[in-house]
């Protein structure tokens, strides 16, 4: 544990004194300050802000994450010719890495929206933490991504491709293939399979649980409703942050394994 | 004392170690030789711990090395390619290291080679903006560091000026008490000045194991150079015929 930790600290003391983050910090201060000032309504900074996040957060997270871990390649080598377990290599590289970006995805929305506190209401600054938190696991779980991406393609630029794909496929592609699907679908029942195409994309997730603290579910038309019957409750937030966590742990599991059994 | 059993090693259909046995004494230098992809690299990380092999095993100091990798705590390593990340000093990197084997009171540092070396003064720059060869010298003292019963050099003298290559031999050819040390370096000349033994691979093959002199015998060759080159010729031709 202490040399998982002792990992963790020495990358994101490396990541940080590298600047990208803190460019990454610096964009989501701007336009949370931005919207604040100029979007006329917390509500609406929010709505915006939320939308900035559902796609930007993916696309640099993953980017960032593999080109990091690729440059680091030589770096792990070095470490794996120590007295360190690969389980805990492993940790420390992923651990450095997520909390770094997430630490800057918190700081970036989070120290304008404290300048500006006095602005929200009760509802608004619920609305703020799960947007926070929603954040982060998107944050955490497009690292497990790049990670997995990392462990199993060993050409970087191949590596970087497949991730750049993956984040094409889940921010982008996928919601055109859900229309399609539902405008082919007609008349018949179907929340079941909208539901599992949801679960399916942890964009869609993390767009769902915070569209629906916003109370603007009506804007997603047929489908907001279904989601909001499904998910308004505390418990149907708790199963979508049980799905969404589950998009942490099992590309992280399979990268794990992956990586203990690698050859360097 | 490193002893490699019958260690086989495949990436994908190219075999690169086959069946591959040879132990590295305690007390004695061994120079890994063979020609490019004659699978030293692969052996070398093998023993680290960095490949698994599909068979085979691997012992320090008659205990088989563990999949913890704790073994590795006595090892001194330099590797042919060092990249660090962007920021990382050669001091960030040292203490780091100490910190990864349980911090100073741990450990007993040997920081003779830092000094010899002279590059202290580099300690506080970025490794990324240092020259090659300074890097290199880092590697050096970074591997004697925790006064490894253990070294593992490759290539160690690549990039090194003069002074700092003849101080590393001599480093090198010390023969410390109970230290196991393994070489290799494409300038024969050179591992001819600092090992006892050789070992000799070829297309992942072990062709010869024992002592510098014995293998100069063998081949009827008054050098290194000479020596491993009569014996890549003598391969081919046997493979021709």
């Amino acid at each position: 544990m202490t040399t998982m930790r002792l990992i963790a600290m020495r990358q994101a003391s490396d990541i940080i004194r590298s600047r990208w983050v803190m460019a990454y910090a610096l964009f989501f201060a701007a336009a949370t300050e931005g919207l604040l000032r100029f979007a006329g309504g917390d509500v609406r900074a929010l709505l915006s802000l939320a939308n900035a996040m559902l796609f930007v957060t993916p696309l640099v997270t993953i980017v960032f994450g593999t080109v990091y871990l690729y440059n680091a390649r030589e770096f792990i080598e070095l470490l794996l010719a120590q007295p360190v377990r690969r389980r805990d290599l492993f940790g420390g590289l992923y651990l450095g890495l997520t909390a770094t970006l997430v630490a800057a995805w918190l700081v970036g929305v989070g120290v304008p929206f404290l300048l500006h506190g006095s602005f929200l209401t009760a509802g608004a600054s619920r609305t703020l933490l799960v947007l926070l938190a929603t954040g982060a696991a998107l944050t955490a779980s497009f690292t497990a991504l790049a990670t997995l991406v990392v462990v199993r393609v060993d050409d970087r630029l191949k590596g970087l491709g497949v991730a750049i794909a993956t984040w094409f496929v889940l921010a982008l592609l996928y919601d055109g293939v859900v229309l399609l699907v539902v405008s082919l679908s007609g008349d018949r029942n179907i929340e079941p399979m909208m539901l599992v195409l949801m679960a399916l994309n942890p964009v869609d997730l993390a767009r769902v649980l915070v569209l629906l603290q916003l109370d603007v579910a009506a804007l997603l038309g047929y489908t907001g409703a279904v989601f909001t019957r499904i998910f308004a409750g505390p418990a149907g937030a708790a199963l979508g942050a049980l799905v969404l966590s589950l998009w942490i742990a099992a590309p992280l599991a399979l990268a794990a394994r992956l990586f203990r059994q690698k050859d360097f | 004392m490193i002893e490699v059993l019958g260690v086989s090693k495949s990436f994908g259909s190219v075999r690169v170690l086959s069946d591959v046995s040879a132990s590295f004494q305690t007390g004695r230098v061994t120079a890994l030789v063979g020609p490019n992809a004659a699978g030293k690299t692969t052996l070398i990380k093998t023993i680290l711990g960095l490949v698994r092999p599909d068979a085979g095993e691997i012992r320090i100091d008659g205990e088989p090395a563990d999949a913890a990798g704790a073994y590795r705590a006595r090892i001194g390593y330099m590797s042919q390619i060092a990249r660090y990340p962007e920021t990382l000093t050669g001091g960030e990197l040292a203490e780091f290291l100490t910190d990864l084997r349980g911090g100073v009171g741990r450990v007993a540092l040997d920081e003779t080679l830092m000094d010899r070396l002279r590059v202290r003064e580099f300690l506080d720059k970025p490794l990324r903006t240092l020259s090659g060869g300074t890097r290199q010298k880092i590697n050096a003292a970074a591997a004697f560091l925790f006064r490894p019963s253990i070294l593992i050099l490759d290539e160690p003298t690549a990039g090194l000026d003069p002074l700092s290559s003849t101080l590393l031999k001599d480093a090198i050819a010390e023969r410390e008490v109970g230290r196991t040390v393994l070489v290799t370096s494409h300038v024969m000349s050179e591992l001819e000045q600092v090992a006892d033994d050789v070992v000799f691979l070829l297309e992942g093959r072990v062709r010869f194991a024992g002592s510098m002199a014995a293998l100069k015998e063998e081949t009827r060759q008054a050098t290194l150079e000479r020596a491993v080159a009569h014996m890549m010729i003598r391969q081919t031709g046997e493979a021709a015929a």
